[in-house]
């Protein structure tokens, strides 16, 4: 028989329970005592480590330690070397506040940056704007661009979602056809898409002949398939998540050889490999690339480094693992904003936080970014009232199983009118 | 009118005193987080009415939360109303479809009661989908600024303060912990436990037991929905994941960890996940594996959760 000492028990229990509530309080504590205001420059950086956007998380994680090597190597910002504290927010928006509360209250960060899917970037905002915390968005997000956030936040490196969509249109209607057919999911992801394309197709004499809304829990396509009208001469698709691979080869059981053209965001296939056989169907069909993933014939001197810095050879997988594929056409974000932070933080002699309003400020007052190491896609316009960058866009053919950059957009090809002005909103 | 389990009180009481000190004694980034721990144990108290006090095990009660997010963010969003009249109307939404929800899913029992949760739950989700230009779908939206700050007998009430979220939190977090230790420590809560423990005796006593179930599944998914007004308007937005299954879940473990059926568990099992999730995520990325080792352990050792094990084991009147 078992025969049990209650006091002690219970004493125990009691123990374990003051024990565990000091262990779950105390790094509380030690994170208060290492934060010490002018000895470093910390970035908070809350990357998608797990969910549904992981692979785009873990290399975001990479390229950011890759900049910040770089960026300390060469003395760091104002003569400080920068630290980063890595968060994982589970590519959950609820996460995501609780991040910018953590990083603000507990780690004391001089900015956060790194966030990429548009929801959890959409709930962060508001509580990154209530905190004053400067919040750097590595995402697509129209919403920034379109006056939802607030002053303190900014989107240096990738152009948002209506510029890149927009600025397809026309090389879309010279080209492949003026008879679109969108596939896109049944989520506002999708619903940015079909918006903006819609728009600016008929911008260029074109029209949307049918558009085909998929909801998120479908696994098998082909009932959406007879859909697709036989006048269409091209196919829009966005189709992001596993599914993919089950979208192709429908698509390709349902058209056969005789097709019509096809386009489609490289979002889908980021982390993928093109040359894998189940997606051989994408064979001579077209696809944006925000940073193209392969290396060109006309490859930069900037790309190079980049890659280089980051460890990815030249068909966008790491140089460690050949089938650990890149998010190649996202992740320049993450070290462009490095270095355009570094360079607002240089602008205003930032040395902590009573510097905070001069370096936003500073931000604000940049028009732009030469091709350079710090901005290997190219060049861009930065819109210190709308807080947007804006960048070439590359389309790229799939020959051989690699992608090939055909066409390169002119910045003004992806312009479009303010939507805001941050600037007259006070800090 | 007799008082019922005045330990119980009493320890009601010193924990509201103790959380109220708490604000002064901790560093910013823990009040912060205790903010966000007794929103999230208002949602945990809401389901453990129905799954620890009813022992109906819910698998949506995402929807719950959601109606309630969704009512008081699209009224404030859309028609400009004021915060708290946001926040009465997230309740009244959350009552409504917690009472039709109920009326529909009380006729299976068991394991069909769960699956037709987990249903309702999932065709509530797709529909803040569905309804993406109303909603903002997966994006969500962001609250306007002006719906940051309300005014209330004469004072101004700014949500983007500190101290003001948390004593909100607190005040909106006592007044459902006083309304539940009437209902539980009362007649109608021991017609729950009865229910739970032998529903056909219950019936054969005389007591209609599916109205029982209704008023459980009711109170239940309006208190869930209060906690989801609540979050939406302090944290200023609205999103589909918050109606998700892995929201619904959450609720669940956050109940199973401090104790099913105990008036207090629910705030103990959300502080030690959530403090979990949020200590252990800095350290490893293998977090979730930890926890889920942990939820492992903790089912093996106090299967009725921490307080319920207390409760089993030295204090019966903790419940």
């Amino acid at each position: 028989m078992r025969v049990m000492n209650k006091g002690q028990n219970r004493r125990s229990v009691l123990a374990g329970l003051a024990g565990t509530g000091l262990l779950l309080a105390s790094p509380g504590i030690i994170g208060r005592a290492r934060a010490q205001a002018g000895d470093a420059i910390r970035l908070g950086a809350p990357f998608h480590r797990t969910g549904i956007g992981a692979s785009y998380g873990r290399w975001y994680e990479r390229t950011a330690n890759a900049a910040l090597e770089v960026i300390n190597a060469g003395g760091g910002i104002n003569g400080m070397p920068v630290e980063m504290i890595v968060e994982d927010d589970g590519t959950d928006p609820k996460r995501g506040v609780e991040l910018i509360e953590k990083f603000s209250a507990e780690h004391k960060v001089d900015a956060v940056f790194g966030h990429l899917f548009s929801h959890v970037a959409a709930a962060t905002a508001p509580r990154a704007g209530e905190l004053k915390m400067p919040y750097f968005l590595c995402s697509e997000a129209h919403t920034l661009a379109a006056g939802g956030f607030n002053r303190y936040c900014f989107q240096p490196s990738i152009s948002d979602v209506k510029s890149q969509v927009s600025s397809m249109a026309p090389w879309i209607s010279e080209n492949l056809g003026k008879k679109i057919t969108l596939i896109y999911p049944d989520y506002a992801f999708g619903y940015d898409h079909r918006d903006n394309m819609t728009a600016a197709i008929k911008a260029q004499g074109g029209e949307v002949v049918a558009d085909i809304a998929i909801p998120p829990t479908e696994t098998t396509f082909t009932r959406y398939m007879p859909r697709i009208p036989f006048n269409t001469e091209v196919i829009y698709h966005v189709m992001v998540g596993p599914a993919v691979m089950t979208f192709v080869k429908e698509l390709g059981e349902h058209l056969g050889s005789n097709r019509p053209e096809i386009f489609g965001f490289i979002d889908s296939l980021e982390a993928v490999d093109i040359g894998i056989p189940q997606l051989e169907y994408l064979e001579g069909t077209h696809f944006w690339e925000g940073h193209a993933r392969y290396a060109q014939a006309d490859q930069t001197e900037f790309d190079k480094f980049y890659r280089e810095k980051v460890g990815v050879d030249e068909n966008g997988a790491s140089v460690d693992d050949a089938r650990d594929i890149s998010t190649y056409a996202h992740m320049f974000s993450v070290w462009e904003t490095l270095f355009a932070m570094k360079q607002a933080m240089e602008m205003a002699d930032y040395k902590g936080p009573d510097q905070k309003i001069a370096f936003l400020e500073a931000m604000e007052s940049i028009e732009g970014f030469e091709a350079s190491n710090e901005f290997p896609q190219g060049e861009k316009l930065f819109n210190g009232k709308t807080h947007q960058a804006f960048s070439h866009q590359n389309i790229s053919k799939v020959t051989d199983g690699k992608l090939d950059v055909v066409y390169r957009t002119s910045i003004e090809e992806t312009l479009y009118e303010d939507e805001t002005d941050y600037t007259q909103m006070s800090f | 009118m007799t008082l019922h389990n005045g330990k119980l009180l009493a320890l009601c009481v010193v924990t509201v005193i103790v959380l109220f000190v708490l604000q002064f004694v901790l560093p910013p980034y823990l009040t912060l987080a205790l903010t966000r721990i007794l929103i999230l144990s208002v949602f945990a108290m809401g389901y453990n009415m129905l799954m620890g006090y009813t022992g109906l095990l819910s698998l949506g009660h995402a929807m719950f939360f959601a109606a309630g997010l969704y009512a008081a963010g699209l009224s404030t969003y859309y028609w400009g109303v004021t915060l708290p009249v946001a926040f009465l109307l997230g309740i009244i939404g959350a009552f409504a479809v917690s009472l039709v929800i109920g009326l529909l899913a009380l006729r299976t029992q068991a394991v069909s009661f769960m699956i037709v949760t987990l249903m309702f739950a999932q065709a509530g989700y797709l529909m803040t989908l569905q309804f993406t230009s109303i909603t903002g779908g997966d994006q969500g939206l962001t609250l306007p600024t002006d719906a940051r700050s309300f005014g209330l007998f004469g004072f101004v009430v700014d949500m983007t303060s500190d101290t003001a979220r948390f004593n909100l939190a607190l005040l909106i977090f006592t007044v459902v912990l006083g309304v539940l230790f009437a209902i539980t420590q009362g007649p109608l809560g021991r017609l729950f436990v009865a229910v739970r423990e032998n529903e056909p005796r219950t019936q054969m006593l005389g007591f209609d037991t599916y109205a029982i179930k209704l008023t459980a599944f009711t109170v239940s998914g309006t208190i869930s929905g209060t906690a989801g007004a609540l979050y939406g308007l302090m944290f200023g937005y609205i999103g589909s994941s918050f109606a998700g299954f892995q929201n619904s879940i959450e609720a669940l473990l956050y109940t199973l960890i401090g104790g099913p059926g105990t008036l207090l568990g629910p705030l103990l099992g959300t502080a030690v996940m959530t403090m979990l999730i949020d200590r252990l995520s800095g350290i490893t990325t293998a977090y979730l594996i930890v926890i889920g080792v942990l939820l492992i352990v903790v089912n093996l050792w106090f299967p009725k959760g921490i307080l319920g094990t207390i409760r089993d084991r030295w204090l019966g009147w903790l419940k």
